[in-house]
């Protein structure tokens, strides 16, 4: 290579080389250093407690049941928000009237903020002010506080999710089903193949590669859901709504306790990394 | 409806003279669902809009209906304070210099792994990668110690370094792959009229880049102006806050007075609405690719 050439190499590398180490590398790996200390975050880690951290994570109710929403949280993205995304792109990917509009309106909510969409909902979901009490008004009932019940406040966060989210994956499939060469699916029905037919062996094969990025980026996105939490429940009541991030943000770091949130983000670390590792493995080859 | 030659469909439609019939009742049922889905989709926020104009007591009574008389005031006053636009000035100082910063490191480090071949380049390549992988939220509390460390904690650059930290691998992959696409011929040609390697990266390459430029523009832009875990873990003075905890804290503050929170919500996702709607084609492009070409 020549003089020239390595300059570029000496100057344009570095600022990215040393920023990305700082602030990405370094803490993955302090992260795993941290995890086995007791430490506050003052002076230097001095209290080696090996593995307890892990035992107090997975020891602890609440962790369990943070593991379980975002379990809940993968579950209903696949067997709901994506079918529908993918319904509607299927609806809004042709001529209908005013589709560009449709796509517009579903892509917005994905625009908004975590934040602004959580308190949206929190007002629609409050049993005095929002929808809940319109609907409760409507029916002659009782105001019913979806936010404040043990056994309803997760499924609140889970509608959130798939309104907020689904408009996202309906504009992945519309370009991917924008993509699809029109002549095959003419071909197909000039062979007689009818619409299910033609769904079922064309469609749906030639957008496969566009499911499966979507099932990666849903699982991904899944596993680090934070943002809607805090204006929504805060995690609350009594600790049922956390997910593994709000776990590590009210448990680890409200408190200072650097060692053992450090931990949960290991833990939280070994499972996108297993899962995006296995899943581009299984699924992801020829793509 | 496409004009086919070939008989086989005019008798296929002729001993199912219902077809057509049918086919224009699925096109009705199709769009009455998607009515109903785009007003569960709008509902929320126009009910959030709509809220703002209305006294406390009215809240309680109507969601959707048109308040008796508009009580402008909710809005008016947050319009007049400086703490709207303190907060969506903030955000956008963090925006900005994200995406300034993102564009300059991520356009040279890709240009390097476009055009040149060295030792280790596709170990390096693969480590910077490696942020792909994982969400920022698993080494937040060591990112945290580190902040603090380098006395960046409550700035503005403690918000922006990591946020362009974590946007680096993917807008490298993106611009890449850009890069590489363009006609070899080019390099060649500049190289021969002894332009060099930065002359050919200042004129050429990012002249004709702008398309993917403005894609990871957009995706940082986007992800900055909407983050909160990061600077909720760095920012303690409400005078630097970003309109995602501005809005936090003015909830909590108006916690009772949903009027005005609900004012307060429109006002703060109103710009994001506008972006959208304005440019709207970059920013759905933009998001998309981030996921489809990576």
């Amino acid at each position: 290579m020549s003089a020239n050439g390595w300059a570029v190499v000496l100057v344009f590398l570095p600022p990215a080389l040393l920023l990305f180490t700082v602030f990405v590398a370094l803490p993955m790996a302090e992260a795993g250093w941290y995890g086995f200390y007791n430490w506050n975050g003052y002076g230097r880690p001095d209290r080696f407690i090996a593995l307890k951290n892990y035992q107090y994570i997975f020891e602890n109710p609440t962790f369990g049941r943070a593991l379980v929403n975002n379990g809940l949280v993968i579950a209903v993205s696949l067997l709901i928000e994506l079918p529908l995304a993918l319904a509607v792109a299927l609806a809004v990917a042709g001529r209908i009237a005013g589709a560009v509009a449709f796509r517009m309106i579903f892509f917005l909510p994905y625009v908004l903020a975590d934040v602004g969409a959580g308190l949206i909902w929190r007002y629609m979901f409050d049993g005095d002010y929002g929808l809940a009490a319109a609907i409760a008004g409507g029916l002659g009932l009782q105001p019913v506080y979806l936010l404040a019940s043990k056994d309803w406040a997760f499924t609140a966060v889970l509608i959130v999710v798939v309104w907020k989210y689904f408009g996202f994956y309906m504009m992945l499939y519309v370009a991917g089903l924008q993509s699809i060469d029109k002549t095959l699916l003419e071909a197909a029905k000039m062979d007689g193949a009818g619409p299910i037919q033609r769904f079922r062996h064309i469609t749906l094969p030639l957008l496969g590669p566009m499911i499966r990025l979507s099932i990666f980026f849903s699982v991904v996105g899944s596993l680090q859901l934070f943002d809607v939490i805090v204006p929504l429940t805060g995690g609350g009541p009594f600790d049922t709504t956390h997910t593994m991030v709000s776990f590590l943000y009210y448990f680890g770091i409200t408190r200072m306790r650097v060692g053992f949130g450090s931990a949960v983000g290991v833990v939280l670390f070994f499972i996108c990394v297993t899962f995006a590792f296995g899943y581009r493995r299984a699924f992801m080859r020829d793509d | 409806m496409i004009e086919t030659p070939y008989p086989i469909v005019e008798t296929s439609e002729r001993r199912l003279p219902s077809r057509r019939g049918m086919n224009a009742l699925a096109a009705i049922a199709t769009f009455a669902a998607l009515i109903v889905l785009a007003s569960i989709v709008l509902v929320p926020i126009f009910a959030t809009a709509l809220g703002g104009f209305k006294e406390l007591g009215e809240l309680r009574a109507s969601l959707l209906g048109l308040p008796h008389h508009w009580v402008w005031r909710n809005y008016w006053d947050i319009l007049a304070g400086a703490r709207y636009w303190r907060v969506l000035g903030n955000s956008l100082i963090i925006a900005l210099l994200t995406v300034a910063l993102t564009l300059a490191l991520s356009s040279m480090a890709a240009f390097a792994f476009a055009h040149l071949k060295f030792f280790g380049d596709r170990f390096l390549l693969s480590y910077l990668l490696l942020g792909l992988l994982f969400p920022a939220a698993t080494a937040i509390l060591p990112l945290f110690i580190k902040i603090r460390d380098l006395g960046l904690l409550d700035s503005y650059w403690g918000v922006v370094l990591p946020q362009v930290a974590f946007s680096l691998a993917m807008a490298i992959l993106l611009l890449r792959n850009a890069f590489r696409e363009l006609p070899s011929e080019l390099l060649d040609a500049a190289m021969m009229d002894g332009c060099g390697y930065f002359g050919y990266f200042f004129f050429i390459t990012l002249p004709l880049s702008g398309p993917i430029l403005s894609t990871v523009a957009v995706i940082s832009f986007v992800a900055s102006w909407n983050g909160y875990l990061l600077p909720l873990v760095v920012l303690d003075s409400e005078s630097r806050y970003p309109w995602t905890l501005g809005l936090m804290a003015y909830q909590g503050q108006y916690s009772t007075s949903w009027q005005l929170v609900l004012a307060f919500i429109t006002l703060t996702i109103l710009p994001a609405i506008l972006m959208f709607l304005f440019a709207q084609r970059y920013i759905v492009a933009g998001l998309t690719a981030g996921a489809v070409k990576s």
